[in-house]
């Protein structure tokens, strides 16, 4: 596990966390190519099938990054993200997986620097949880699909 | 609708852990309603179990199949196709479905995968509260379309009781007290005269007291 490095899935609204992403590059921030961005129209698009699907499919990380609280743009998308959010981490932990695994994340579009750094600090975290458990065992099997 | 709430994990899993290859049946109505079984919750409840399986390095295969209707012996047959490839069924409709998968597949283990809660209403979003106890003979017409069997916790014909406390039941200051809301209603029709009237001892035998219950349409039975 020494040189593990995981694969991390941050679904990332369009209007925010995908554009603060943009940000981050053209500010010449670097952060982790570990993280693999999904960008949806919304935070709120984000199904708790989804995020779980990522895990199933051997993510080690998953967060969902929204606008902040109060800046959706399409109302609530970002408050019902974090719920679904919350629902994962619930079902995540009823079968034996550390529900830390997964997070919420809000930014707006100018946060570049919050960006880099989120995916900097969940990299980091994710390391050190380890690869996530359900993927070791598909790795000795056949690699997902 | 019938209400229904999935399973702790734990419980289902203990269920299916000595088979490989199961059916995951959902149902389109009630339960999808109340967003416990139907083809959204399946999916979810089907990933799950299978991330469960590869953590113990086993597998587990889930045909997954939501069913029109799981209480209708013409839709329950549509299992027919999958029933011989697979070792048990776990079904996440009401107990009502679970027992014509039983009824209908004999030789096949069937496990519910939900907890079959009660006939409701949404209150609001995410939101279910019993309304209905099939009680057989529905008074609703004599208490202003408030249920006192359902909703008043002591069940009682002629409420209130004394811990009716600003219209909440003394169980809880979240429950309504449904005598209170029976009271507001005739008073709000001008029907106070009917709340004087003293209900009779109910007639439970139309009820679950008379053992179970069946319902015979003549112009329609064959
Ligand atoms: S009186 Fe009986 S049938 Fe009518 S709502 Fe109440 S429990 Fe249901
Ligand atoms: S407070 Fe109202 S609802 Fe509660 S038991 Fe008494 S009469 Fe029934």
């Amino acid at each position: 596990m020494g040189n593990f490095e995981p694969v991390i899935v941050a679904f990332c609204c369009h209007y925010c966390a995908y554009t603060a992403a943009d940000m981050a590059g053209s500010m010449r921030l670097s952060y982790p190519s570990n993280v693999k961005i999904v960008r949806v129209p919304c935070t709120g698009k984000v199904d708790t099938k989804h995020i779980l699907q990522a895990f199933h499919k051997g993510a080690d990380g998953v967060y969902v990054a929204g606008c902040l609280e109060g800046d959706c743009h399409f109302k609530n998308g970002n408050i019902k993200a974090a719920r679904r959010v919350a629902r994962v981490k619930k079902l995540l932990s009823e079968i034996g997986i550390e529900e830390e695994r997964v997070e919420m994340i809000t930014m707006s579009a100018g946060m570049g620097e919050r960006f880099a750094q989120t995916a900097t600090d969940i990299t980091e975290k994710i390391r050190n949880l380890g690869p996530n458990p359900v993927k070791n065992i598909r790795d000795g099997q056949k690699q997902p699909a | 609708m019938i209400t229904a709430e999935r399973k702790p994990m734990e419980e289902i899993l203990e269920c299916i852990n000595p088979y490989n290859r199961i059916l995951l049946v959902g149902c389109n109505e009630c339960v999808t309603v109340c967003a416990a079984g139907g083809r959204k919750e399946v999916g979810l409840l089907s990933t799950a179990l299978q991330m469960a399986f590869m953590k113990e390095g086993r597998t587990l295969e889930v045909k997954e199949i939501t069913l029109e209707r799981q209480c209708d012996p013409e839709y329950v047959e549509e299992l027919i196709t999958y029933i011989d490839q697979v070792e048990a069924v776990l079904s996440m409709a009401c107990g009502c479905g679970v027992q014509e998968i039983a009824r209908r597949y004999a030789t096949k283990p069937v496990f519910p995968a939900v907890n079959t809660k009660f006939m409701g209403a949404s209150e609001r979003q995410g939101v279910w509260s019993e309304r209905c106890r099939g009680c057989g003979d529905c008074l609703l017409g004599l208490t202003g379309g408030i249920c006192p069997i359902a909703r008043c916790s002591k069940r009682l014909m002629n409420g209130p009781c004394g811990g009716s406390t600003k219209g909440k039941c003394e169980i809880s200051p979240d429950v309504d007290c449904a005598w209170n809301l029976i009271w507001e209603r005739l008073k709000a029709l001008g029907l106070e005269k009917k709340y004087e009237e003293i209900m009779v001892a109910k007639d439970w035998r139309p009820s679950w007291h008379g053992g179970p219950r069946r319902i015979i349409r003549e112009d329609m039975a064959e």
